[in-house]
């Protein structure tokens, strides 16, 4: 018994790969918080990387995820034209501007998240898997049937917070609906490290000790963020930049590689800002 | 004078309030999250209690709120009768702050108890069950 179960895996090694790609949910409960950023990001990265990418905006009724990789010219089919047998798979996907591995699959804008089947959904997913290395479900905010979509097909989970009591909260909440099967790991968004060494926002730290989940790194509050958004160009396009590197470091480590988590720095503090520490500095 | 650079560098520590303000309300949040774990608390709660004096098992209120830095449990238990129903003594601890139980099993001085981590005012709610028919079993 064991003997043939060996030799029929060899068989199948020897055929064309019919290996499935990793569907991950990109999910946060709070809205606001940068899943739609992060998802065109790391996808771009791992794309970047050689990576057959697709990204599905499952967002229906609010579809961004065109927007923020500069796609939203180009979208005539969406994921509710596949599940309801409107268009196929290939007519939907989108090719990203800058990487010919890097494909999206647009929300319906025009309908509603009750639309979507949830088994059809995980149909999808599953084809999709068939096709890709990476599946990035961007997943719209709340917990309804909007978010148990949009998990359905997905096997693995990134959960984005940013250092706030609310989206510490929501995270929490998500992370406990998700349960263990998805290995929620952890990208905390908008840090602003200068606010933290002054005490006034959350640290890492702070975070962490109350998710307690792995870290796959952590974003600053960039200026430079707003303004790739706005050209429709996501910022992991520039590894030059910190963020950039940044979201490339953490792409990476979806990958399996061992590189550290990116972790923003605060900037050198100024003459004016060093007496002022001699006043209350010490608060952490 | 420090007081006021500090005002003006604005070294304020916000993190800590919003720490704080976190831990606070993951816990009622688990707390509401799980009402198996409220039961189970509430069950044993009786248990321990019953061993002494007789409850009303269905009249009793769980709540939690928030007293200073702490989480408080707020257990509202009436009691029904000091004598156990098998009537053993034995169970009732000698140096209990309660008056003595006279041997006929008369009415409860205190019908009512009010259960709780802290010392804080307790805002009673709920109706207290009548003594007579309490001591009548």
């Amino acid at each position: 018994m064991q003997q043939t179960q060996t030799v029929q895996e060899e068989v199948q090694l020897s055929a064309p790969a019919p290996r499935l790609g990793r569907a991950i949910v990109l999910t946060s409960g709070k809205g606001g918080v940068g899943k739609t950023t992060t998802t065109a990001n790391l996808g771009t990265a791992l794309a970047n990387r050689g990576a057959r990418v697709v990204l599905v905006d499952a967002d229906v009724g609010l579809r961004n995820l065109d927007i923020v990789l500069g796609l939203e010219s180009r979208v005539k089919h969406h994921l509710l034209d596949v599940l309801e047998e409107r268009a196929s798979l290939d007519e939907a996907l989108v090719p990203g501007k800058h990487s010919e591995h890097l494909f999206l699959l647009a929300a319906a804008q025009s309908r509603e998240k009750d639309d979507v089947e949830t088994s059809k959904m995980k149909a999808l997913i599953l084809s999709l898997r068939e096709r890709f290395d990476y599946v990035l479900i961007d997943c719209p905010a709340g917990i309804e049937l909007g978010f148990r979509n949009a998990v359905a097909g997905a096997e693995e989970a990134i959960v984005i917070c940013t250092p706030e009591v609310a989206a510490v909260r929501d995270v929490d909440r998500v992370v406990g609906l998700l349960g263990n099967r998805f290995r929620p790991q952890l990208v905390i968004n908008r840090l602003r490290p200068n606010l933290v060494k002054k005490g006034k926002m959350l640290s890492v730290e702070d975070v962490n000790a109350i998710l307690r989940l792995p870290l796959l790194g952590v974003i600053a509050d960039e200026p430079e963020i707003i303004v790739t958004t706005n050209r429709g160009e996501p910022l992991a396009l520039r590894k030059d930049t910190p963020t950039g590197a940044a979201y490339h470091a953490i792409a990476a480590r979806v990958a399996g590689e061992d590189v550290p988590a990116p972790m923003p720095a605060a900037a050198k503090v100024t003459i004016l800002e060093r007496v002022g520490s001699l006043f209350g500095g010490r608060r952490a | 004078m420090i007081e006021f650079l500090r005002k003006l560098f604005g070294q304020s520590g916000s993190s800590a309030t919003a720490k704080e303000r976190l831990r606070f309300v993951l816990m009622t949040d688990h707390l509401e999250l799980a009402p198996e774990l409220i039961e189970a608390m509430k069950r044993d709660l009786v248990d321990v209690i019953s061993r002494h004096v007789e409850v009303d098992r269905d009249k009793i209120e769980v709540n939690f709120e928030r007293q200073d830095s702490a989480l408080a449990m707020l257990a509202n238990i009436p009691i029904l009768s000091i004598n156990r129903p098998n009537g053993s003594p034995t169970l009732v601890p000698a140096e209990s702050v309660r008056p003595p139980i006279a041997a006929n099993g008369a009415p409860p001085p205190r019908v009512r108890k009010r259960r709780k981590r802290s010392t804080k005012k307790a805002a009673g709610t709920g109706s207290a069950p009548a003594p007579a028919s309490a001591a009548a079993n």
